[in-house]
Formats: C-alpha cells, sequence, structure tokens
C-alpha cells in the first residue's frame, strides 16, 4: 500500500503538493514525526522559501541527519532538491551532500528568478519514463550545476540540473505538482519506483 | 529556455467571474472553479485570480473558493485582491495557492513587498501595477483603478523590484477591455528597466495582439481575461499562432 509522507519544516507551500498526490488518489499525509516518515513508503522532501530559513529549521528539529537515513524512495522538489546538493550558495548554506554537486544563483542576461514553463532534456530514466522533451513548470533564482548524477537536463543560459538521482534520493527543480498532465506523470512514475 | 506564458485572468466579484469593460460595467462569466478547470485542461499555463471587489469593499478575497480552485488546478495559480499582510499570504499559500499579487497594498506601505519577499521568497510575489497614461506620464491607480496616485508607473516598477517583487503584472488601463491590442511601448520600456518577469495586461483581442506583443516587447506572459472567458480566442489556436512566429511556448 503506498503512502506518501511529504516532510513538515515550515518551507511554504505544501499545499498544492500534497493536493497533486490526492488527485492520484494516493494516501498522503504533511508530517514532522519520524517514525510517520519512516513507515510511509515515498518520501516527498518540498521547499519553497530560503534556503539558509529552511536549513536551520531541518538542524533544530534533527530533521536534516534523519533524512540522510531514508532507505524508501525520496523525491526533493526545488528548495528540497537544492537542500540535497553539498552546498547552495543561497546564504551560503552547507547542503546534506546527497548529491555530489553545487547550487548557484543564476549569472545571466536573463531575467531571474527564471519563470515558466521549460523542456527537461532527460537521460534514460524510469523517473522520466514517457516524459521525454516535456515541459515543466520552473520558478527559481538557483539551479545546480550539471555532475554525474544529473538525469534531466534544461537550459537558462547555461546548462543546469533539472532533475538528479542518487539511489533511493531524486529531486528535482521544477514543480511537478504544478506541471500539469506531465507533472501528474512524473509523480506516478515516482510513485512506481520502490 | 523558458517558453512565453498564456495566463487567463480570473476577476471575481461575490464568487462569480466577471470582466468588465475599463474596470467598470462588469457582466457575469461564469463559475470560477469550473472555468479555472477547463482553462487548465485547455493549456493555459497559469492562472491569476484577482478578488476585485476585496479592496474596495474591505475584506480579504474569498478562500474558500480559492481552495477549491487550487485543489482541482495542475498548473500554477496566482491569488490576488486585499492582501495586507504576510499572515494573509501565510494563510492563502496553505490554502494551495502558489503565488499572490499586490497591488493597493504595496502603495499604501511599500515595506509589505520587502516583508512578503523575505519570508515567503520573492518567487511567490507578484506585484500588479495598474496605471493609466495622463498627458504622457503613465500614472499609478490603486483600488480597482479608482484612485489616482502620485507615482510614475516605472519608477515604482524599479522600486518594488529592489524590494524583492518576484514578478510584474502590469495592466494598461487605457487599453483594459477595448480589445485593441497591448500597451506595447510602455511594455517594452518596462521590460527594459527591470530585470524581473513581466506579466502584460490589457488590451487583448485577437490572436495577432499576443504575437506582436511578444514579438515586439520582451514580456514574459500575456494575460487576459473576456477573449478567454468568451471563447472569442481558443488557447490552442492561440498557441499554434505563436509557434507559427517562432515565439517559444509550451
Amino acid at each position: 500500500m503506498k503512502q506518501v509522507a511529504i516532510i513538515d519544516y515550515g518551507a511554504g507551500n505544501v499545499q498544492s503538493v500534497q493536493f497533486a498526490f490526492e488527485r492520484l488518489g494516493v494516501k498522503n499525509l504533511v508530517t514532522a514525526d519520524k517514525s510517520k516518515i519512516q513507515q510511509a513508503s515515498h518520501v516527498v522532501f518540498p521547499g519553497v522559501g530560503h534556503a539558509k530559513a529552511a536549513k536551520s529549521h531541518l538542524t533544530d528539529t534533527g530533521l536534516i541527519d534523519f533524512i540522510k537515513t531514508l532507505n524508501q524512495p525520496v523525491l526533493g522538489i526545488c528548495l528540497g532538491m537544492q537542500l540535497l546538493c553539498n552546498y547552495t550558495e543561497e546564504g551560503s548554506t552547507e547542503g546534506l551532500r546527497i548529491f555530489d554537486t553545487n547550487v548557484l544563483k543564476f549569472n545571466v542576461d536573463l531575467k531571474v528568478p527564471a519563470v515558466g514553463w521549460a523542456p527537461v532534456n532527460s537521460k534514460d530514466h524510469p523517473l522520466f519514463e514517457n516524459l521525454d522533451n516535456k515541459q515543466f513548470y520552473f520558478v527559481h533564482s538557483y539551479y545546480a550545476e550539471l555532475c554525474e548524477q544529473t538525469i534531466g537536463l534544461a537550459d537558462y543560459q547555461v546548462p543546469y540540473s533539472a532533475a538528479l538521482a542518487n539511489e533511493n534520493f531524486f529531486g528535482v527543480q521544477f514543480h511537478p505538482e504544478r506541471s500539469g498532465v506531465e507533472g501528474q506523470q512524473l509523480l506516478t512514475n515516482f510513485l512506481n519506483l520502490s | 529556455m523558458i517558453s512565453k506564458r498564456i495566463i487567463p485572468c480570473l476577476d471575481i466579484k461575490n464568487g462569480r467571474t466577471v470582466k468588465g469593460v475599463n474596470f467598470v460595467d462588469l457582466k457575469d462569466a461564469g463559475d470560477p472553479v469550473a472555468l479555472a478547470s477547463s482553462y487548465s485542461q485547455k493549456g493555459a499555463d497559469e492562472l491569476v485570480f484577482l478578488d476585485i471587489s476585496a479592496t474596495e469593499e474591505g475584506r480579504g478575497a474569498f478562500e474558500p473558493l480559492i481552495y477549491q480552485v487550487a485543489k482541482s488546478l495542475t498548473i500554477p495559480f496566482t491569488v490576488g485582491g486585499g492582501i495586507r499582510s504576510t499572515e494573509k499570504v501565510s494563510r492563502l499559500l496553505q490554502q494551495g495557492v502558489d503565488k499572490v499579487a499586490i497591488n493597493s497594498s504595496a502603495v499604501k506601505r511599500p515595506v509589505l513587498v520587502s516583508e512578503i519577499a523575505n519570508k515567503f521568497g520573492s518567487q511567490c510575489l507578484v506585484v500588479a501595477i495598474d496605471a493609466k497614461c495622463i498627458d504622457g506620464v503613465w500614472k499609478v491607480h490603486t483600488v480597482g483603478g479608482k484612485q489616482s496616485e502620485a507615482l510614475e508607473l516605472f519608477s515604482w516598477a524599479e522600486e518594488v523590484t529592489d524590494r524583492g517583487a518576484g514578478e510584474l503584472l502590469f495592466t494598461s488601463m487605457d487599453h483594459d477591455g477595448t480589445k485593441a491590442g497591448f500597451a506595447i511601448e510602455a511594455l517594452a520600456e518596462l521590460s527594459s528597466r527591470v530585470n524581473i518577469p513581466i506579466i502584460a495586461s490589457g488590451g487583448a483581442g485577437s490572436i495577432e495582439d499576443f504575437s506582436e506583443l511578444f514579438l515586439k516587447s520582451n514580456v514574459d506572459a500575456a494575460l487576459a481575461a473576456s477573449v478567454f472567458h468568451f471563447s472569442e480566442i481558443e488557447i490552442a489556436e492561440l498557441k499554434d499562432h505563436l509557434r507559427s512566429k517562432n515565439i517559444f511556448v509550451r
């Protein structure tokens, strides 16, 4: 029986993530309770807001070390994905070092934040099954550099990691919960991982 | 590469979608929850939902309705109208809203822009500006266009950008409801003055108005209401037209 735990760490809007799983008919809860998170078949690490504030909240609640110990599939979304990297320039914040890459601020001639739908060029990965070169909704001022663990690539004058994977950890820079049928498909693909 | 966005706007009054000509003479355009879902299916890139009576009547946006819309939608969702505090923003985010738009309250208390940006991030803050060109000067208006302010569009846009706005939604009151095309010159100027995304609003009448907008100004999104509500323009057809002009859309 699939059950999704959405980690609650005071990081803004988790309601739209919850709605997305409800639309898929999947049991889900927003929680900071470690035993409940541990029991879930899938974990979502969401995030909207500032990296530094999010990190200090995670540290205070002891969630930071706990997240690293999870064995089930974990999906970091947006700031959640960025916090799973080594380091982010936003507030000079150390990450969880799950993904071996750094997060930098866009230094481009284009408008920042980057807001809108952009195509993701994905490698042959189960998270992107039936989704190669589809567009997803992004809103971000920081991006993860390309690395060995990049499974989806987008570009905004610079190429960057739109999606990352390392063992049971996955991360997407875009918002699948607000990316139409493609986003729903990606969440379905995530739920099919075990 | 990011695509240009097409954004239907739902103006809400008393729980119904309405559309006025030059901000007055409102006509009923239907049930907002049903309209929102249908736009999501028809290929809209985002939705904006403005409670146009909120500031005027001195009350907040209609939260239960917002919750229903947020729940059914699979695309990003911005809500504006009567937002005056970070507490209100927090409540709206909890309903499933992705971004908030502020207008009159930002003019009244500019520090609200910084407060929201610092607490929730610039990505969830759209500053809406209504302006009218009077004797060659774009004057900012508030309270649903009813009140003229001692502010000029471009300098106000720069100020809110510095204070942390994530996007600007500019409505030309001179063009709104006329269906005679967008305020392209002002939009091009605005886009050269600030480095955040700009949503153009006011004046959409034909599919050519949209292609002209994107070809002649560097705006990021186009917002319209009645041409979509009354099915005068179908989003799929509009996007085919934009693609034919080599404008990158979803």
